[in-house]
């Protein structure tokens, strides 16, 4: 499947890999000018491969709050919440973003989960509760960096400076009707922007536009962004294996009301502890941990590797990875089993970077 | 990133090695295409100096951001050089793949193996088959 923005990718001289079924830029001009663009400036996502699940009736936001883990009765109207989708067992189905809407629930999922998703959410929908599948009509960019809204400014009515972190609102960009949030992946201030498949180069093409144009950038640099900031993926850090508590979301779980589905698993964990957790570690020698790589304390086998490479901000190899609990304090050492050789590693505190997407625009 | 070109005083793997021959030594690199494909090179791991090469069998790993290869040698042989130029700043690999790029230098074990390897427009006609 290609997004509406293919073309432009093309153009704009991108690599193209396969995501999930999708034919997605994975860099231009490379990964590590693109990261340190979004660190540093401002770039721009084609994240259209992302789904969009509409929850509407009047017994919407009940149901949900049994069926998703965060207590969505905390957001209102133009705000978002990071949350999860249990299964039965407490295990992961999707990590997501819902966003309270003045007439609905909109729920944004990763593309490679847009079916299992619908089919849970549709499976459990009562009477009354309509669950519609948006995905193959929106386009979605994200604009993320301490520069994005000198890029949007010029484009966009009414300007959608004053949205808090996590909070939604409509506006207008190059005369489009856009959904734009202050959300994102990359641990930089910025935007997500949703709007018609159809309409969506002309956003891209508007922004890419402006003076202080943002540099495109890829699926290459997003991944090392959202590893830089601890922030865990679908399918390397989260699945249906674990519950979301081992993976430190227990934030996201709103443990206090319980009633969704795997809560009393997650309950259980969160009071007595898990024998693994997901924490951050570099490497102290010169090397690239790798999603799989074993991790070991000693010689002895100690964890996995769930997603590494090297940090562009940081020059080192960093990654993700489950350590039995008693290695997870910061500052533990360990070795890391790159392909046969054993390279020094230690946990760290996560974000590596020093960055935060509640930082105010600089405009 | 520099532009694609394959010089044709080298030898070329079908694995996107060349190697340069000097008498009974010989240099070891990787191609434009190989680069190309593996992107923005950030991690070069070489062999030990006095370590044997295998002919089609890998010396080594090169690493982009997202991605790690194997480095196929394109014939047998001693290392007597690794260019660690190359370990400091792997980039080199993108922006000088037949000159400061070089990977190994190599005593030829049997330089018979040569005669396997494709010459320039081999190796550009193999490439276009891809």
């Amino acid at each position: 499947m290609r997004t509406s923005l293919h073309a432009a990718h093309v153009a704009a001289g991108a690599k193209i890999v396969d995501f999930a079924g999708w034919e997605m830029p994975v860099e231009y001009l490379g990964v590590r000018a693109e990261h340190l663009a979004v660190r540093e400036r401002c770039g721009l996502f084609d994240v259209s491969h992302m789904g969009q699940i509409e929850v509407t009736g009047p017994g919407a936001r009940d149901f949900l709050q049994t069926t998703l883990t965060n207590d969505i009765t905390r957001i209102g109207p133009g705000q978002a919440q990071y949350t999860l989708l249990p299964d039965d067992d407490g295990g992961v189905i999707d990590d997501l973003l819902a966003y309270a809407l003045l007439d609905r629930f909109l729920l944004v999922v990763n593309a490679s989960n847009i079916d299992a998703c619908v089919g849970r959410i549709t499976g459990l929908a009562p009477a009354g509760v309509e669950v519609v599948n948006r995905s193959p009509h929106v386009g979605m960019l994200a604009l993320q960096g301490p520069a994005w809204a000198k890029a949007l400014t010029p484009v966009a009515s009414p300007e959608p400076f004053s949205l808090q972190y996590m909070e939604a609102t409509e506006a207008s960009v190059a005369g489009v009707p856009c959904l734009v949030a202050r959300t994102g992946y990359t641990g930089e201030p910025g935007v997500e922007i949703m709007c018609d498949a159809d309409q969506a180069p002309a956003v891209w093409d508007a922004l890419m536009g402006t003076p202080d144009r943002p540099d495109a950038a890829g699926l290459g640099a997003r991944d090392t962004l959202r590893l830089e900031m601890g922030y865990p993926l679908y399918g390397n850090e989260l699945s249906r294996d674990r519950s979301p508590i081992p993976a430190g979301l227990k934030w996201a779980c709103d443990l206090k009301h319980g009633g969704f589905p795997g809560a009393e698993r997650m309950q259980r964990e969160a009071e007595n502890g898990t024998p693994e957790k997901l924490v951050g570690i570099m490497l102290t020698e010169k090397g690239i941990p790798r999603g799989g790589c074993p991790v070991l304390v000693g010689g002895e086998p100690a964890g996995i590797v769930t997603s590494g490479t090297l940090s562009p901000s940081l020059g080192v190899g960093a990654g993700l990875a489950y350590v039995s609990s008693e290695h997870a304090e910061r500052g533990t050492r360990l070795e890391v089993d790159v392909r046969g050789k054993p390279k020094a590693a230690e946990v760290v505190t996560l974000p590596m970077v020093d960055s935060s997407p509640r930082k105010e625009h600089h405009s | 990133m520099s532009d694609e070109t394959y010089p044709a005083d080298l030898r070329y793997h079908p694995e996107h090695d060349w190697v340069r021959v000097d008498g009974d030594e010989a240099t070891f690199g990787v191609t434009w295409y190989a680069q190309d494909a593996l992107g923005e090179v950030v991690y070069y791991d070489p062999p030990d100096v006095g370590a044997a090469t295998i002919a089609g069998q890998s010396y080594g790993e090169l690493e982009s951001v997202k991605a790690v290869s194997d480095i196929i040698a394109p014939a047998s042989g001693e290392v007597l050089a690794v260019n660690d130029k190359v370990e400091g700043a792997p980039e080199l690999v993108n922006s000088d793949p037949y000159g400061d790029g070089w990977l190994i230098r190599v005593r030829l074990s049997d330089p018979s193996e040569l005669d396997g390897l494709m010459d320039e427009a081999a190796y550009r006609s193999y490439l276009q088959g891809l």
